[in-house]
């Protein structure tokens, strides 16, 4: 019975790493009434046979990383609360559309043609059924990861720009509340990154990009190891939501590049001239840097975080993986399993801040080495 | 792999998102703050090199009023000395003018008793002589009333000029 209980809880999609940690965590105490209500829901349900299905690992972890139409935010046993978001889509068969995502009915039915896909190369991403075959949509809806990082970019705006009106309104005095809190944070971003990454004369200009991805990059790590609304989604552990702020450290740091940064691309001083000319080898190279640089920058920060959560999601798989062989066996697993997701999750506290931290310092070092005069 | 694959609608979202956030903070957040954190340190660095040169300033001032109380001190010690020596000058001065005086009081006087007792003397030689020459008058008209008698005194007055 506990084993179906199990089955049944992650058939039914349920999302939260954290809020599974807590069942996990009461098992042995909530195991036997639960599994006779989901006993008797499994029979009047229609999702009879996806509850039968195995646990699978990759596809649970898979799910918990990646981005959703809606956004879950508790089960129940057989019921689940899931805040619908909007999904916005222009097909070239039929049009755009604009609708919630409680109509997919968490996967379960197709809206207007379209429908979330099960398998294959668009898992879980909206596919419209064209002639039996899946046809992907310019998809511009409203996923989890878009909504929590627009709660987190108002969280900036608001944070910030009250703790600019402090600033205005007690002007000379000692900080207070939360800006006294961000101060030395600010501080540190300007004294310890900009100014000795990029040089004491031309750091000011690069200050406000600096703090604005520190802080928003924090923010969303920190947010995404919050295990309920509005945090959960694993908005910095996005490739996209990397890639954007990787695009415009590329475009102000290419904006920004002087005489100097150019030469030392394409004619690289110190090198011999053979490496040069006729086979442009060095400049080549080089110019590779300049897209490897922002590139690595995405992938860090992408990796780290999706990594951090995939090992959290593994020791909670773990539970469930032994749950499957014997009861007991899971009840015992959980003990070590929780342990060590808190460890990670500490751990994790102390990444956000690093991966923060590197992200910018490394931006810094960039916009430093493209403003570098000659010396 | 869905996952490393990166979705054009996420960034979309993003872009705008991020474009406008770091617009807005950039334009209404960030100066404010690095201004008032720049400034407020200016000020501090200021207010310390202020109080540091208050301080010297002080010390210097302390140092002057030590200097000007020396200065004092060495003054009234001198006056001091001054007084004294001028006083003992007057005193010095009185005394020798008073000894002066008196040594001419005491020289008048001795000279005026110089002259009354010369005057004096005068007076009683005139007065002896007189009364001498008026007894030596009467031995005279009394002894030479015998000539034998007239001689031995004459002998005897002769031995006594010879003495002297």
């Amino acid at each position: 019975m506990t084993c179906r209980f199990i089955n049944l809880i992650f058939s039914n999609g349920m999302k939260h790493i954290h809020r599974l940690l807590l069942i996990a965590f009461f098992f042995t105490c909530l195991t036997p009434a639960f599994a006779s209500v989901s006993d008797e829901q499994q029979h009047e349900t229609h999702q009879e046979s996806h509850k039968k299905e195995k646990f699978e690992p990759g596809n649970f972890i898979m799910d918990h990383i990646a981005d959703a139409y809606d956004w879950h935010v508790f089960s129940y046993g057989d019921f689940h609360f899931t805040a619908p978001l909007p999904v916005i889509v222009y097909s070239q068969h039929s049009g755009f559309h604009i609708f919630m995502s409680s109509n997919f009915h968490h996967g379960h039915s197709s809206y207007k043609g379209f429908e979330l896909a099960k398998e294959g190369e668009y898992r879980g991403k909206v596919v419209e059924l064209v002639d039996g075959h899946q046809v992907r949509p310019f998809d511009i809806s409203m996923t989890k990861n878009v909504v929590a990082m627009l709660i987190s970019m108002l969280f900036l705006l608001l944070i910030f720009i009250s703790v600019a009106k402090t600033y205005t309104r007690r002007k000379g005095q000692e900080p207070k509340g939360l800006q006294a809190f961000l101060e030395p944070i600010i501080v540190f971003v300007i004294d310890e990154i900009a100014k000795p990454a990029i040089g004491e004369k031309k750091y000011k200009k690069f200050v406000p990009f600096l703090l604005t991805i520190f802080f928003f990059i924090w923010l969303n790590n920190m947010m995404g190891l919050v295990p309920f609304l509005p945090g959960g989604a694993n908005v910095t552990g996005n490739i996209t939501i990397t890639m954007v702020l990787a695009l415009f450290t590329f475009i102000i740091t290419t904006i920004n590049g002087n005489k100097n940064y150019w030469k030392h691309i394409f004619n690289t001083p110190g090198v011999p001239w053979w490496l040069k000319f006729p086979v442009p080898l060095m400049p080549l190279v080089e110019l590779m840097g300049v897209f490897t640089k922002p590139f690595v920058l995405m992938v860090r920060l992408f990796a780290n975080i999706t990594a951090g959560h995939m090992i959290v999601l593994a020791f909670i798989s773990l539970i469930f993986i032994f749950g499957e062989m014997n009861p007991a066996l899971g009840m015992g697993t959980s003990v070590v399993s929780v342990f060590f997701v808190i460890f990670m999750d500490v751990l994790e506290l102390l990444v956000a801040l690093i991966q923060a931290y590197v992200f910018t310092l490394l931006s810094a070092l960039y916009f430093g080495m493209a403003v570098e005069e000659h010396h | 792999m869905g996952l490393v694959t990166p979705e054009l609608g996420t960034f979309i979202w993003m872009f705008i998102a991020f474009a406008s956030v770091f617009f807005l903070l950039k334009k209404y957040a960030w100066p404010s703050i690095v201004d008032a954190i720049e400034e407020r340190n200016n000020s501090i660095k200021e207010a310390l090199l202020s109080a540091e040169n208050a301080k010297e300033e002080m010390a210097k001032l302390q140092a002057d009023n030590q200097e000007i109380l020396k200065a004092a001190r060495r003054e009234r010690e001198l006056m001091l000395k001054e007084a004294k020596e001028l006083g003992d000058q007057i005193v010095r001065e009185a005394k020798s003018k008073a000894t002066e005086e008196a040594e001419k009081v005491v020289s008048s006087a001795r000279k005026a008793i110089e002259n009354d007792k010369v005057a004096a003397l005068g007076e009683i030689k005139k007065q002896v002589a007189s009364l001498s020459v008026e007894i030596a008058e009467k031995v005279l008209r009394h002894q030479f009333e015998d000539d034998q008698q007239q001689k031995d005194y004459f002998q005897e007055l002769m031995k006594d000029v010879n003495i002297n």
